[in-house]
């Protein structure tokens, strides 16, 4: 007879075995490796949350810690691989196979244990592509992941740091598995319900709070001068010229410029209400002088940056909040968001081709993308029109198609021509190139496609690729903005100069901007004390940062 | 430590009267520009003394660009280079000419 509940019966047996270590729903930190144990089976597909912020760094120790003749041969389906345990299952046998999203911090062992064959690699994700595949083909068997606080019932309160949460359970509980929350503690009523308890099987207390990360925390001490002239840049000859309202910004010191400058330098230039008013954005702590300048009209973030809670707390007319008051993040809508409710991103990178690929990658570390390329790409689904997107497919495609002429997302790479330590970045061929090649992948690990790409700015100009017609003049306007690195002195002067003529290259004194002017002294906030002090004392920096 | 001197013809005379300026610092990634005016009205010279060796093709463009660009004659610029990135010399040259226009 054909049973059509298999997977329902199988969770039964699962939820029995693991029910026997159990106080109802509730298992203390110490039975967690036998909690493991015993819902785990060899082969399954399991979800360890944890991104570039919050980790269940519990779970994933009792994890690593299994009988591996009870639990092996796992096939890992997680957005981060941030901690050493990530991998360590590996080396132990527990885990086989990885399709991820992220690996910051691991990015070089994860290199060395893919090229010795110690982990068999499905693909390299971005994370709403890899939150689409739990829904289709990754469905996890078990997900562990990360909550502040539960009740008895299972509900769970995951604070300010929602993130990933909400996704992986409806994937996981909604298909037959298994959930498991580590939280810091059980309280009788939590103060906001983010995870119902219906959805989670499992509540391990671990006594202390999650591990985050302060991934979105600039020193505004650190900005250079150059990287104020390239934000100077970028505001006039971007945000002024297609009245950019709706944004996303990456973690650079750049775009940590441009949030500094725009109660000072942007606020001269009258653009107050005009643009950058709409974010998809963590909370970062750079932008705090913008929201008390009265820049910003609402924010929705990925997740929450440490610090920042009661701050966000005390704004929630910028902020999405609870009813408990707190930030409500979450990481798939707000991709969503970025993706399509967005008229530009602007971020840094690592390396950029002659055709304007991106990549941060190197030839030994495998980085992972996290949510740049769904915030870098342009938006083929998108159909609703604004002032910026239409502009920029105008500017792409002058022939008068009429009302059928598409809009363009503005997609920008900001950066110096020189990175760290001088290495250029700009180059012939992308490192990313020579890494799939040496671990036989089938595509190049590419941030953001050249033919996504509408500006580049350094901080010898903006280079206006909408304009550019063919192959050719994009390589020369590329050229044209890489200053003194290779790909810059070969550039064919003629051509650069009627590129400029053209406004394709836009220099600063096209802009009326003087190099000379690009100085600290325009910054909104000089020090992460100065950002305390415009946060009324709100924001508290984590140690790391603070100096006083 | 690498020495380098470049020497150029200028179309115009520095602006300003101020006869010496110190801008930057010496540190890793920055540079100090002593600036001081002492050659005729159509020349230039940049001494050059860096930590990082083999960039004498890149000083010399970077060299160039500012002699075009800004018209320096008069000055000798004295430079000590703690391996600055080109766009942060471009930066510091141009900063040493500005400070040479103050009128005391």
């Amino acid at each position: 007879m054909t049973t059509w509940q298999r997977q329902r019966e199988e969770r039964s047996a699962r939820l029995e075995a693991g029910g026997r270590i159990a106080d109802g729903k509730l298992v203390a930190a110490h039975d967690a490796k036998r909690l493991l144990e015993a819902v785990i089976r060899p082969g399954d597909r399991v979800c360890v949350e944890g991104d570039n912020q919050k980790q269940a760094d519990l779970l994933s120790a009792a994890l690593l810690g299994v009988d591996t003749s009870k639990v092996n041969n796992l096939h890992m389906i997680q957005t981060g691989v941030v901690l050493p345990e990530h991998l360590d299952i590996f080396e132990r046998g527990i885990a086989k196979r990885l399709d991820f999203a992220y690996s910051g911090p691991q990015s070089a062992r994860i290199a060395t244990m893919l090229f010795g064959g110690k982990i068999e690699l499905g693909a390299v994700h971005t994370y709403l592509e890899l939150f689409a595949r739990y829904f289709i083909d990754l469905t996890p068997n078990v997900a562990l992941i990360a909550a502040v606080s539960a009740d008895r019932e299972g509900n769970l309160y995951t604070g300010p740091n929602t993130e990933d949460t909400p996704t992986v359970v409806e994937a996981t509980s909604f298909k037959d598995g298994i959930v498991i929350a580590q939280v810091k503690e059980v309280v009788d009523k939590v103060p906001r319900v983010d995870i119902p308890a219906d959805r989670v099987h499992f509540v391990v207390t671990a006594g202390q709070p999650f591990f985050v990360e302060p991934l979105f925390t600039r020193d505004p001490a650190a900005i250079t001068e150059q990287q104020i002239l390239t934000a100077m840049l970028a505001i006039k000859g971007i945000y002024a010229r297609y009245g950019v309202r709706r944004l996303n910004h990456g973690i650079g010191f750049s775009t940590a410029a441009i949030e500094l400058l725009l109660p000072t330098y942007a606020e001269k230039l009258g653009l107050k209400g005009k643009v950058a008013s709409h974010f998809a954005l963590n909370p970062h702590p750079a932008l705090i002088p913008a929201i008390e300048s009265g820049w910003v009209q609402q924010i929705h973030s990925f997740g929450s940056e440490v610090g920042m809670e009661d701050y966000v707390r005390a704004r929630s007319d910028i902020f999405f909040t609870g009813l408990d008051g707190s930030l409500r993040s979450n990481r798939a809508f707000s991709q969503v968001a970025g993706l399509y409710a967005c008229d530009m991103f602007i971020g840094s990178t690592l390396q950029i081709d002659l055709q304007g690929n991106s990549s941060t990658v190197t030839t030994s570390r495998v980085a992972g993308f996290g949510g740049a390329p769904n915030m870098g790409a342009d938006a083929r689904g998108r159909r609703h029109p604004s002032a910026p997107w239409l502009r920029a497919g105008e500017e792409a495609d002058p022939d008068d198609k009429g009302l059928l002429r598409r809009g363009r997302k503005l997609v920008v790479q900001i950066g110096e021509t020189f990175g760290d330590k001088n290495a250029p970045l700009f180059v012939e061929k992308l490192d990313a190139i020579s890494l799939a090649q040496k671990l036989k992948l089938d595509l190049a690990p590419v941030m953001v496609y050249g033919d996504d790409v509408t500006h580049i700015v350094t901080e010898e100009g903006i280079a206006n690729l909408l304009l550019c017609r063919n192959a050719n003049e994009r390589e020369q306007a590329i050229r044209g903005v890489a200053g003194y690195t290779d790909v810059g002195r070969h550039r064919d002067l003629k051509m650069v100069q009627q590129l400029r003529t053209r406004g394709v290259i836009v220099r600063p004194e096209d802009l009326g901007i003087d190099a000379l002017d690009a100085d600290r002294s325009l910054l909104a906030a000089r020090s992460i004390k100065d950002l305390v002090h415009w946060s009324g004392g709100l924001y508290a920096p984590p140690s790391k940062f603070r100096n006083w | 430590m690498e020495d380098l001197n470049f020497r150029h013809r200028t179309r115009a005379r520095a602006a300003g009267i101020r006869t010496q300026a110190i801008v930057g610092v010496v540190a890793s990634g920055n540079l100090e520009v002593l600036a001081e005016r002492v050659l005729p009205d159509t020349e230039c010279s940049v001494e050059i003394r860096t930590q990082a060796v083999g960039f004498g093709e890149v000083w010399s463009a970077v060299i160039a660009d500012f002699v075009e660009r800004y018209s320096p004659g008069g000055l000798r610029l004295s430079i000590n280079d703690g391996g600055a990135r080109p766009d942060t010399v471009s930066l510091r040259l141009a900063q040493a000419v500005r400070s040479m226009e103050a009128s005391t």
